[in-house]
């Protein structure tokens, strides 16, 4: 009896041990996958979720909302209220990009030319990041091998920045061997007549996509008129 | 006499084949697009296709328009901001090929000798890890061209 009870917890001991160890592997395991969820959570918390606090600020603000004076290469004063009241392509670049700058003044070129006779009620607005070698007359021979409906416009540094805060983008000198290139925020702002962000098109967005963003732009504000 | 004269064309014949380009590289669809003046950079666009056995390695490129002729990279990181950086060695696998294209690879001519001027064209060498080159005349096309059809 007594032989039997000790055997038995005898025998009993290695596998309650091994259900303590399996209790706490599972512990540890559930632990370990808590951990890892709430990670993930609170990283698209933080990143694409609710708690995204950069995301609303990506944005650019409605054109009503930017201050910012600048000058066109035709040597018109210009500013934010000059796009008001039609809709608007706005590209941040600069005349000494070699690549990326002038493939989208094309891309925009080709989609203005898809739009046809509509494109006229559009704005289309290169804005330089580099007023340092961008004058106005640069400016003006260079828009000039794009479509007629692009202007492009020239601001003092403090007037750039200030057109950057409000369009929430991005540009920074990079030196080089033989002087600088800018670093800039690349895709193209598309907004409503009334001044309100419709969205961006990537500068590589053929012009079968790329043209019925803009025509939605369009006509959503039309529709917000009737 | 003949064996000599053979022997002789042979001889004449094998610096220029070595010279040329490797028949196993295919440089295909050149073009450049027109600059304004010679201040700003330049940027010409090709494919480069390795039709033999083995990898081979563009390591530069040479054109006698620019002081300076390096392939470079356009790239756009997650926030939209687009930059550009030396390309560096570029391999091209075995019957692969690598496509220069604008807002990618290209060949970024710097600091021009002669205005890049619509309708003409420029001669380009490429220059391969294994000491080879492959010369090509890139046709130059307007700003606003987009491709090689343009």
């Amino acid at each position: 009896m007594r032989c039997r009870s000790r055997c038995r917890s005898s025998a009993l001991l290695p596998a309650a041990r091994l259900t303590d160890l399996t209790g706490r592997i599972v512990k540890f395991l559930a632990l370990a996958v808590a951990s890892v969820a709430f990670a993930l959570v609170l990283g698209w918390w933080q990143v694409d979720g609710p708690g995204a606090a950069s995301e609303p600020d990506r944005r650019p603000l409605p054109l009503g909302e930017m201050d910012f004076a600048m000058t066109d290469d035709r040597g018109q004063s210009v500013g934010p209220e000059t796009l008001a009241g039609r809709p608007s392509l706005v590209f941040f670049g600069f005349t000494y990009c070699p690549d990326v700058c002038p493939m989208t003044l094309s891309d925009i070129s080709g989609w203005l030319d898809e739009l046809g006779p509509e494109a006229e009620r559009l704005n289309a607005v290169l804005i330089t990041v580099d007023p340092e070698r961008d004058t106005v007359p640069a400016l003006a021979e260079y828009v000039s091998y794009f479509h007629p409906q692009i202007r492009a416009w020239r601001g003092e540094p403090a007037e750039l920045a200030k057109a950057a805060e409000g369009f929430r983008a991005r540009y920074a000198k990079v030196s080089t061997e033989d002087g600088y290139t800018m670093d800039h925020t690349a895709g193209v702002f598309l907004f409503r007549a009334d001044g309100s962000f419709a969205g961006t098109i990537d500068y590589h967005e053929p012009r079968e996509f790329a043209a019925p963003k803009i025509r939605r732009a369009m006509e959503e504000i039309q529709k917000g008129d009737t | 006499m003949r064996r000599r004269l053979i022997a002789l064309a042979i001889m004449l014949l094998a610096p220029a084949i070595g010279m040329a380009a490797d028949p196993q590289i295919a440089v295909e669809e050149p073009w450049a697009r027109a600059s304004i003046g010679t201040s700003r950079p330049g940027a010409a666009y090709f494919t480069v296709r390795n039709a033999g056995d083995a990898p081979v390695t563009l390591t530069g490129i040479r054109t006698e328009v620019a002081g300076k002729a390096e392939i470079h990279e356009s790239s756009t990181s997650a926030n939209g901001v687009s930059t550009m950086a030396p390309a560096g060695d570029i391999t091209i696998a075995p019957g692969e090929a690598v496509a220069l294209e604008p807002g990618g690879l290209h060949a970024m001519l710097m600091q021009l000798n002669t205005p890049l001027v619509e309708g003409e064209t420029f001669p380009l060498t490429l220059v391969f890890e294994d000491g080879g080159e492959v010369p090509v005349e890139v046709p130059i096309l307007g700003i606003a061209a987009r491709g090689p059809s343009d």
